[in-house]
């Protein structure tokens, strides 16, 4: 398999409905670290008094992208599901900006793997939330072929169909998953 | 009319409905709630758009997250001495089991709710109650009135 640790990283979360609708985007990755980002949106406010983003998609990308590391950091094509999940919000996110995770790998066992998180806000790297997020093993070979394809390919519409999900602005806000 | 006073308003009627629809984020997963006395249970209805995993299919973890962590703030609004939305401290959760392609349920139980903070404990599950597919506990602040 010749892809780069980031093409893995952006062909897995091209198949992740819920991730390509929030607009989640894989800005870097390598073995041990990724970073991905969260695009604000009046769709995912918690606190209309406030515009702030819910809770629930910052869990989102966090586990989103504590398990796209984990996915890098193992050979193969092992998918790794989420064990538990332990999140600190230090801050609430300011309206109308982005949010970048900081994911790494920890620790890796035969059995589990540990990563920890932080989000900050993209404009001045402000501390909002940050993470420890555990994943179960359960072996490359419980990966079934067609997404083993997908991965390999970057074709991903066996799953997610030919049609962008969503439009943003009128550009399709799907990621292919190729190189951008 | 503002937030504020829409969850004014529920509290003094007894209807959370116009506050939860207007919470974007609630909209956004296609959270709902119903009502039996001084009990809730959450709905969080079958819905493709949240979907995580493609292969079994099942919902994200984080949608699981959101709806959980959500239920637990709408919970405080409805049975406690709160004004204003409770701000989410920490947050902790459990994946059980895969959240498959259908309706997802919740309840919540309140803990402790001190002068500050409440501990809200929230479960999750599928078909049987009794077999939950998630266990969150969080910690919100509430605002002084």
């Amino acid at each position: 398999m010749n892809i780069t640790a980031q093409q893995k990283a952006e062909r897995f979360v091209s198949v992740l409905r819920h991730c390509q609708l929030l607009g989640l985007k894989v800005l870097q990755a390598d073995e041990t670290r990724l970073q991905m980002r969260l695009p604000y949106s009046k769709d995912i406010i918690g606190n209309p008094m406030m515009g702030i983003i819910h809770g629930g998609a910052l869990t989102t990308l966090m586990d989103t992208a504590c398990g796209t590391a984990c996915f890098v950091a193992v050979e193969g094509m092992e998918l790794c599901p989420t064990l538990d999940l332990r999140v600190d919000y230090m801050k609430a996110s300011e309206p109308g900006l982005d949010l970048v995770a900081y994911a790494s790998v920890t620790r890796i066992t035969n059995n589990v793997i540990f990563t920890e998180c932080q989000v900050k806000q993209e404009a001045d790297n402000t501390l909002v939330a940050k993470c420890n997020a555990t994943f179960m093993r359960i072996g490359a070979e419980m990966t079934p072929p067609d997404f083993r394809n997908v991965i390999e390919s970057g074709d991903a519409s066996i799953y997610m169909g030919i049609e962008p999900l969503v439009k943003v602005n009128g550009k399709a806000s799907m990621n292919t998953g190729g190189e951008s | 009319m503002s937030f504020q006073d829409t969850i004014h308003q529920a509290q003094s009627s007894g209807d959370f409905q116009p506050l939860v629809d207007s919470i974007p984020y609630a909209g956004y997963i296609g959270f709902e709630f119903q009502r039996f006395g001084d009990n809730v249970i959450f709905k969080l209805p079958r819905n493709i758009d949240n979907i995580g995993n493609p292969i079994l299919p099942a919902i994200h973890g984080g949608v699981i997250g959101g709806f959980m962590e959500l239920a637990g703030a709408i919970n405080l609004l409805m049975f406690m001495d709160t004004p204003l939305m409770p701000k989410i401290v920490d947050f902790s959760l459990d994946y059980l089991r895969a959240g498959r392609d259908q309706d997802t349920f919740a309840e919540c139980q309140v803990w402790r709710q001190g002068s500050r903070v409440a501990n809200v404990a929230i479960t999750a599950w599928q078909n049987d109650r009794a077999n939950p597919i998630a266990t969150a506990r969080a910690h919100f602040l509430l605002a002084k009135k």
